[in-house]
Formats: structure tokens, sequence, C-alpha cells
């Protein structure tokens, strides 16, 4: 996992609540046996129609938004498990997601991934959206130590709330792989002193 | 200490907890499938780490396949190449497959229970989101990402933060017609996508414990639609009859021992929840949903609503406009185009049985198409042994080979773009049955009657 310091960048506008990882990535494109790649279909069936013109409506496709910092809608995430959301908008180049909400397994599934699921509040949440709308070129930065998400133009930082352990996991790029994998005395320990295993 | 059941499970399983509050959590069992599985074992390798436990691992292809000719080679190469995937992964590492032709393939969810592999007490995970299924038998049961598939792999743990728990009772007695996929889709459009995110269901209450097994497995199988880590149910005299003999369910001794201890599990008296919902069954009335996601659900006779919270218009909306549907408009009389009974939300002996019963002796509506796609091999050898499959045939029902299929159309089973579809699984998202259709959820003796009269009608009216 690469490591997550800090984010100078824009953002680019999604406010639609609910967004399911079925939108993000569908699931005919999950056939693939490796994690890279997903980007190209990120959110494909908002931004291409069936004869794979992109639709000009589609935020991905304006040439008003850029930057790696996606704003979306409360409850993101949601529905099926698939981590290849999070590759997906990863490999896009999204380093971090604002919203209000997130769904458990995708804010879990992006932490994993080095995606930072950044939650703010629904009113903050808001008027990062129609400031981004309003000036698209507004400057955003994602400061990880700080815990903060800040807005220059408006001298104004949200802070955001982040595991501690998580929180130090991406900005030394480690995981959790390493971690457990160093607790086996432990893990052998506790299956010799199971009551009952069937 | 007055003890939630959750907890009771969750903290059987710690193996240590650490300084930021996170918990080491030992699993024991593990099902992969070939879709979220092959880039953990890539991980693994890559690391030049082996399985830790593989004993403890089962390995099913499910999402991917073709429901027509099994016994031939996966035509869909990228398909065929995953499922080939899995099939390497599992001989190299040693893990049990039961692939595809095997006897007891099926959809993951669908053959743990039955293989007596889930079982109360026990902690389950599957790189999959309604591994929530498996809670109906007082299992800590949930989905995780490929990277965690790939933890428990090296670790048989995970490192997790404890979920607060969320108890939703319903008490009283369903009325004729409704089901527990009624009662789930209705408290799932009560809370609504986000409702439980964070949170432990546990179900309880007197139309809960009357649920058969299977009625539980959909009940606890929806709870992530809410956005629940997981749901559970406690184990009781109905668990016991279902696991009791099934193949890798503990013997003898070992079940007597079993059972002794599954009898503690249960929520103490006074054990608090940081959430509790109380409905009352008599209100539930048979639903079915008319948007975008699960959340979206109200009853068959109802209207869709003509207001919305400020904020959500938008969103709200360009749902309805995905599904041709408009604001407080009643969806009795809608034309539909496909059935689709199946998923891990019910493709159940005890489904395919609901739906043969009604349908016996009756015609589907000509422009309907409706196919049947039984969980498991073992569903579908019982379905031919109790003549089900002949009643289907004779009422123009097409029974197909068991896999997820239409629930999320990763192989060829799709449903054509802005075709209606009453399917019995458990997502509506747009594209999710293929790009551009349109689902409706319903429960199986819903889909059963909707494709027998061709539209949406009022089923209270129609039953046997
Ligand atoms: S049937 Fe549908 S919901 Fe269930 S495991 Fe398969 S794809 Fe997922």
């Amino acid at each position: 996992m690469e490591k997550f310091q800090t984010l100078h960048t824009t953002g680019v506008p999604l406010p639609l609540e609910n967004i399911d990882t079925d939108q993000i990535i569908p699931a005919r494109f999950l056939k693939a046996t490796t994690r890279e790649g997903f980007g190209t279909n990120l959110f494909c069936d908002w931004r291409y129609r069936a004869d794979g013109t992109p639709k000009a409506d589609f935020v991905l496709n304006s040439p008003r938004y850029a930057g790696q910092v996606l704003v979306a809608g409360k409850n993101f995430g949601c529905g099926s498990s698939r981590e290849h959301a999070a590759w997906a908008l990863y490999d896009a180049g999204f380093r971090a997601v604002v919203s209000s909400y997130f769904a458990d397994i995708f804010r879990g599934n992006a932490l994993n991934t080095g995606l930072l699921p950044l939650q703010v509040s629904d009113a903050e949440l808001a008027r990062l959206l129609a400031g981004i709308e309003a000036d698209p070129q507004l400057a955003l930065v994602v400061d990880l130590p700080a815990q903060t998400l800040q807005v220059p133009a408006w001298g104004a930082a949200f802070g955001f709330a982040i595991d501690a352990y998580k929180k130090e996991c991406l900005i030394n790029g480690y995981d959790d792989i390493d971690f457990l994998v160093n607790q086996k005395p432990a893990i052998e320990a506790y299956e010799q002193q199971r009551a009952w295993a069937w | 200490m007055a003890t939630t059941l959750f907890d009771k499970i969750w903290d059987a399983h710690v193996v240590r907890s650490i300084a930021s509050g996170q918990e080491v959590v030992y699993i024991d069992r593990h099902l992969i499938h070939e879709v979220t599985s092959p880039q953990a074992f890539d991980e693994i390798a890559a690391r030049g780490l082996p399985l830790f436990r593989p004993g403890q691992m089962l390995a099913t292809a499910d999402h991917n396949v073709p429901t027509l000719h099994q016994d031939q080679p996966i035509r869909e190469p990228l398909s065929r190449s995953q499922v080939d995937k899995l099939t390497e992964n599992c001989q190299k590492y040693g893990v049990e497959l039961y692939g595809l032709g095997h006897q007891r393939q099926g959809i993951v969810h669908v053959i743990g229970p039955e293989l007596g592999l889930t079982l109360p007490g026990t902690t389950i995970v599957c790189g999959d989101s309604h591994t929530s299924t498996h809670g109906a038998f007082g299992a800590v049961a949930f989905g995780i990402g490929t990277s965690q598939v790939a933890q428990v792999m090296a670790s048989q743990c995970l490192l997790l933060n404890r979920p607060q728990r969320m108890r939703i009772s319903v008490e009283g007695e369903l009325q004729r017609g409704v089901t527990a996929k009624d009662l789930i889709l209705y408290v799932i459009a009560q809370l609504g996508t986000g409702g439980a995110t964070g949170h432990f269901v546990e179900y309880a209450g007197s139309a809960v414990r009357a649920l058969s097994m299977e009625g539980r497995m959909t009940v606890c199988n929806m709870s992530i639609e809410m956005g629940a880590r997981g749901g559970l149910i406690a184990p009781d005299a109905t668990t016991l009859a279902y696991v009791a003999g099934r193949p890798f369910a503990p013997k003898g001794a070992d079940w007597e021992k079993a059972v002794a201890y599954w009898q503690t599990l249960y929520s103490d008296a006074d054990a608090a929840f940081e959430t509790e919902y109380t409905f009352d069954a008599q209100q539930i009335t048979p639903m079915i949903t008319y948007g975008t996601n699960p959340g979206m659900g109200i009853p068959l006779t109802g209207h869709v609503p003509s207001e919305v919270p400020e904020g959500e218009a938008e969103s709200f909306d360009k749902s309805l406009k995905y599904m041709g549907f408009e604001r407080g408009e009643s969806l009795l009389g809608k034309q539909i185009d496909y059935v689709f009974i199946g998923s891990c939300t019910n493709s159940r002996i005890e489904d395919l049985r609901t739906v043969a019963a009604y349908v016996q002796g009756k015609q589907k509506a000509g422009h309907v198409e409706a196919i049947i796609v039984p969980g498991s091999k073992q569903v579908e050898q019982q379905a031919i042994a109790e003549g089900i499959d002949k009643i289907f045939a004779a009422a123009g029902f097409e029974l197909r080979e068991p896999g997820c299929s239409a629930c999320l159309a990763m192989n060829e089973d799709k449903i054509p773009a802005g075709a209606y579809c009453v399917a019995t699984s458990n997502r509506n998202f747009e594209g999710r049955q293929g790009p551009g259709s349109r689902t409706l959820l319903a429960s199986p003796l819903v889909a059963a009657i909707t494709a027998v009269q061709g539209r949406i009608v009022d089923i209270t009216k129609y039953l046997n």
C-alpha cells in the first residue's frame, strides 16, 4: 500500500445519496483476477452509453472538474462488499472520498486500499458540494496527520475522525496482514485453549 | 454482567485487544468463491506466506457460473478463467472446493447451512456482503473485502472494531400471504439503507421465533441492505432440528457438548443494545420495491411516496426515472416481463416448494419469462426428487442449474434494458440484473403470483 500524507488537490462533486458499489463498479467487470485496471470502468453505466460513448452530463466526463478527491452524497459505498469499488476509485486517480456517511465494508476496504474515506457533517458536505460546483478550481488540502480537510480560500479547516491505528497504517503504508502474521503465537495459544471446536 | 448474544460470541473469539481499541478476532470458518478470492491468493503468494488454516476454508464456484449446461466447459472466457483460477488456487493450497458439477456446489450462503458448516456460536466470514445469512443460526457472520480475505488466509483472524448492537423485535403473528421476505423488506423500508450502519442486528420477537430456518436466513441475509455489519438470531429448537445430522455438524458426544454450549447463546434479559426497534407483525403486508435501493419498499397495494425529505429529491427522482415510475402512483396493474426466483435470499427448498404449491395446475402469463435458479445442487436434486421440477415445467417456469445467476448478472442470465423483473433476490440497484434492468424485489409467493398474472396484483386476492 502506498503511503498517504498530505494531498493538495481539487474536488469532483457527485451529490447523490446511497451510491452503491454496483454503480461504482458494475458486477460484470469483476471477472479480472488482478487488482489493476478497474478505473476505466469506474461508474461505467453512469459514465458511458451502451455504445461506449461518454455521457456528457456525467461529472467524470465534464471538463469542468478534476482532482483526487471525490465529494459524494450520504451513505457512500453501500451494498456489495466488493473491494473492487475502492480499487476502481484508486485506479482512476482518487485518493480520498468525502461524504457525510460511509457504508462499513466500503470504509474498511478503502482504508485497506490506501483510499481515505473522509467523513464530514451533512452541513459541511453541502457547503463543499456547493463550493466546488461554484468554483471547480477550489483548492482542497487533505492533511491526514492533522486530520483536517482545509479549504484555504475560505480559511476553513474541517476536522475528521479516523481510527488511530488505521491512520498510522495509511501514513506509513502498512497493512493488517503484517500485523496479524506477527500475532501468530497469540493466535496459536488461543486455538489451544478453546473449550469447544467442532 | 448482562451480555448480548452478539457479545457472547464475539468475546469468545477475541484473541487479544490492542491499544487503539481494535480486537484480533478469531474466525472459525472462511468461505471463498471465485470473484473475491484471486487477488487475495495473489497477495499471499506475493508475500510468500502459507495459508494458516486451510482446513477451516471451503470454496465454491457460484457468482460467475452459467445456469445451463454446467456439465460442459464454461463458454464465456473471463468467467471460465476466474473459475479455473479458483480451482488452481484451491489445489495449490489444499482448500476443499465444491466446484461446478460437484454434488455440493451452490451459492456459498446456501451450501454452508445445508452442509452443517454453519453452526451456532461460530464466527464466519466470506468475501461477500450476504455472509450475514449465516447469522440465522446464531453465528457472528459478516462480509469482508478482498484484503481481509487475504488476512484471514494468512492468520485466521481479523483486526476489527466491535460494532454497536441493535435489536429488532417483531411481535405477533404474520398475516396470511406475508412471509419472511416481506418482514425484512418492511423493516428495511422503515430503517432505510443506512439505518443500521455500524451495528450488528439481533432479530427477536415472536414473529421471528416462529420462522423456519429458511425464513430466518432470508431475514438475516438482507441485514446488509440496511447497512448492518450482520444480523443474527438466537439458536433454539428450530435451529437444532435443522442442524442435527448434517454432514459437518458435530456428532455423538460432540453434539451433546455443542448443544449444551449453544443453549447458553441468547441475550441476557437486561443486556443493553445501543439501538432498539419493535415492530408489530400485524402491520406487515406483502411488500414490493419501487426504486433502486432495497429501502425503497412499499406494501404491494401502497403508493410510491409523493413527498421526500428535503435534500433527497435529486436521488429519489433519478431513481424513479430509472424505474419508469411516478411519485404517488400505485404499482398495481403494472405489466412485468421477467420473474426471477433465486439468489441466496430465496432459493432454498422451502422457497421452491412455496412457488410450486402456488403454480401447480396454473400457467405463467404468456409474455412473462419465469426462471427459477436453485441455490445449490442439493436443492435442485431435492426439487427433482419431490417432483417440483415437473410442476414448474407444466406451468411454464424454467428450472435452471444452481448459481447466483440473475441476482447480479455476471453470467448470461441478464434482464434486458428497460424490462421489469420481479425478483426474489436482495438488490434492486441500477443495472444489478444487467445494464438498464428494472428490478422489483419481492417474496417467492409474490413472484409466483406475479408470473401467473403477468402484472402486479394484490396477492391477497389470489391466494390458493
Ligand atoms: S446470490 Fe446474489 S447476493 Fe447472494 S451471493 Fe450470489 S450474487 Fe451475492
